[in-house]
């Protein structure tokens, strides 16, 4: 639990413990994460995704496919990406039981909203965020399907635990099942169908397409390809120039803006400190923010002039902050 | 005495916290909560409470042991009915919590509001220079602390003027049931149909502005974002909660002042601590003092085994007046920095309007702040008691202009 006065210093970067790591298919992992503390991690929604940060600096996306009612552990699963820029395979690799990793997040563009039907697809990884939905679901009481697509038995994750939920989980393996077809398994899905899709962009254009003039909301989509935009996180210091005090102050990696602030006498009102609650919202008038609240979605992050220093940090060198 | 199981190791109160008494001046009890232990049987409600920062947060925070859905009351939603449709926000845990929490989050957000800031700013202004055009002897709570909120926030929401009236009363009415079936419920209760019905009412869509927060509560709906169902109940939490809350916590930071010429003459100096001396109001008065929580299962907290399914009455006040956690806690300082005060709740159930609170307050202090140079009781000051909220019913105050 992020509690106590002195503890405000420790909550700014999260970095968690791996404390398992297991192959759940041919070429996927799944890594435990907890905190080394064993603190509570920040809570979270079914279809979030975490930032994880590589020694390199850069992060990754990777959706939570725990369980929400433990406080305490996350678990993402990693497909091993051969032709990838390395993230996955350094996962794969390198990456071993007991290592710290840097999280960032977190946030969620691809929310469960309320429906008496689901029909959920995956394809391949993209089964990831559909297990928390598919849980959430049941607990709902909702009609809800699940179609898993995957090029064979031995590529996809977590068949063991889609099966336990019966006759309501179609598996479709390619090499036994052959080719789907869509139209078999949306159809004209009623006005009462939330549609729920991951997996490969050929998997998504195929159902957009498929769903093309549809009413709004029914079809809600996430692309799980590592996003472009995801934001490189820096492992080293940075300055936070305040333009209205006429301060500067540095950032060393292991605080966040926010206490160096306090440290150097500046007060922000903060609430949650965890980036949820936007109370410690300010404007920024130059430099690049490394976003890592849970509160700005993509469309915010790319117009983004305003930070929440509590756990976000800075890409560039230097932030001009309207303090 | 051999101590066979931990109840008897728990410091039992016989202290009924919904009595005249506490509720007229809630601190000396709470300092013996506090003092007691980090969590105390209260024998005369069967329920266990927690008076101390650290429980009470990390009590806020788990959400998976210590949930709302059976109500955030002394009524137990297991076993009784509600006095009314359970609240889809406060009333309710994941995952049925997600969706209408989501959208209030958006919709509310300080960005979202932002553009509310200079209007809100031209209504306080006016409000106080007609305030002030009528004489310097007034009443901060009706004059000030009432009327500013429902001068801008029905607006904001987009609810008819027919009814509005009705705000108050049931806001004072849904915070008394919280507690147990006491004089207070009792009293609120002859009206309680009427103004449900008033106030469910003002819910409809067809009644609300098409720019409001209200008529955007419907947009997400339209959107599937949450049902249509979903949706008239979110506009309740609104006037709900949003009301006699703000009310109560402009009432606090005005009484603050008044009490504290020195932090007056602070913020005076520096405006910019506006946003500061609201949140170190809610903190020193905590204009919400306590929630109930129910156990999932057995937990160990403290010391003490809490079964499950059984009532837990957490202190929010009392946690913001912890020493432990609070330096010199029974001041109202603009020095300090409030941040993490419990005063707005913690956790998944954080109040999602404590940014539109905060603006209604930073917009009136600081209109406030423009024009009066001090401001000090002039009278008799009487509190109001809610089970729920620490209210005030009058505060004559004299102020000297600029």
């Amino acid at each position: 639990m992020f509690t106590g006065k002195n503890s405000a210093a420790d909550e700014s970067q999260v970095k968690l413990t791996v404390t398992a790591k297991s192959m759940v298919s041919n070429d996927v992992v799944a890594l435990t994460l907890a905190h080394p503390d064993g603190r509570r991690l920040p809570d979270w929604t079914p279809g979030s995704h975490v930032d994880v940060v590589l020694p390199s600096g850069i992060s990754r996306q990777y959706s939570l496919c725990g369980d929400r009612w433990d406080a305490h552990s996350y678990r993402i699963a990693v497909l091993h990406e051969r032709e990838g820029r390395g993230g996955s395979a350094y996962i794969h690799e390198e990456l071993a039981e007991g290592t710290l990793v840097a999280l960032g997040g977190p946030r969620n563009n691809f929310r469960l909203v309320p429906s008496e039907k689901y029909l959920f697809i995956a394809g391949g990884i993209g089964i990831t965020p559909m297990l928390p939905m598919i849980q959430q679901a049941d607990i709902l009481g909702a009609d809800w399907k699940l179609l898993y697509l995957g090029r064979s038995r031995s590529t996809m994750a977590f068949l063991d635990e889609v099966s336990a939920y019966g006759d309501r989980v179609s598996v479709m393996p390619k090499d036994e099942s052959g080719p789907y077809q869509l139209k078999d398994f949306i159809g004209d899905a009623a006005a009462d169908t939330k549609v729920y899709v991951c997996g490969p962009q050929r998997l998504l254009t195929a159902v957009e397409h498929h769903c093309a003039g549809w009413p709004v909301g029914l079809l809600r989509l996430e692309h799980f390809a590592a996003k472009t935009q995801g934001s490189p996180a820096r492992d080293t210091a940075f300055e936070v120039a305040l333009a209205r005090a006429g301060l500067s102050v540095t950032v060393s990696p292991e605080v966040s803006i926010l206490d160096a602030l306090q440290n150097a006498g500046v007060n922000v009102l903060t609430s949650c400190r965890e980036g949820t609650c936007g109370t410690c919202e300010v404007t920024v008038l130059a430099g690049e923010p490394d976003h890592r609240d849970s509160i700005l979605d993509d469309a915010d992050r790319a117009a983004g002039h305003c930070m929440f220093p509590c756990v976000s940090r800075s890409c560039s060198d230097r932030l001009v902050l309207d303090l | 005495m051999t101590v066979q199981t931990s109840i008897f190791n728990t410091p039992v109160s016989d202290v009924d916290p919904f009595s005249f008494d506490v509720l007229e001046d809630p601190l000396p009890f709470q300092a013996d909560l506090r003092a007691a232990g980090p969590v105390v049987y209260l024998a005369k409600h069967d329920v266990y409470a927690m008076g101390r920062f650290n429980e009470v947060q990390a009590a806020l925070s788990d959400w998976q042991t210590f949930q709302s859905a059976a109500g955030v009351g002394l009524s137990n939603f297991r076993y009784e009915k509600p006095w009314r449709p359970p609240s889809l926000l406060l009333e309710a845990d994941p995952p049925h919590h997600d969706a209408p929490r989501a959208i209030l989050t958006k919709i509310l957000g300080p960005r979202e509001i932002r553009t509310l800031g200079e209007s809100w700013a031209e209504d306080a202004e006016e409000l106080v220079d007609d305030l002030l055009a009528r004489g310097t002897e007034f009443d901060a709570v009706t004059d000030l602390a009432a009327a500013f909120p429902l001068r801008v926030f029905p607006d904001a929401v987009g609810i008819p003027q027919a009814g509005r009236e009705n705000l108050l009363p049931y806001g004072d009415h849904a915070f008394n049931a919280f507690g147990p079936p006491n004089e207070l419920v009792a009293k609120g209760a002859l009206r309680v149909a009427e103004l449900s019905a008033s106030i469910a009412a003002q819910c409809a869509r067809d009644v609300l502005t098409p720019d409001g927060f209200g008529a955007q509560i419907w947009a997400a709906a339209d959107r599937g974002d949450i049902t249509e169902a979903q949706a008239p109940l979110i506009v309740r939490s609104l006037l709900t909660a949003g009301v006699d809350t703000t009310v109560n916590g402009l009432a606090a930071v005005l009484y603050a002042f008044a009490t504290n010429p020195d932090q007056w003459a602070r913020l005076r100096e520096n405006p910019d601590l506006s946003r500061t001396a609201f949140d170190e109001a809610v903190r020193f008065e905590s204009p919400v003092q306590t929630f109930f929580r129910t156990t999932t299962h057995d937990i160990e907290v403290g010391g003490t085994l809490i079964p499950e399914g059984k009532k837990i009455l957490m202190f929010l006040g009392s946690a913001n007046r912890d020493p432990e956690r609070w330096d010199n806690p029974d001041a109202f300082d603009l020095g300090r920095d409030p941040s993490g005060h419990v005063g707005f709740g913690f956790g998944i159930h954080q109040c999602v309007g404590q940014h539109i609170a905060r603006l209604e307050a930073s917009t009136i202090l600081n209109a406030l702040a423009k024009r009066i140079v001090t401001i000090e009781i002039s009278g008799p000051t009487r509190r109001h008691h809610n089970n729920t909220l620490r209210a005030w019913e009058s505060l004559p105050v004299r102020v000297e202009l600029a």
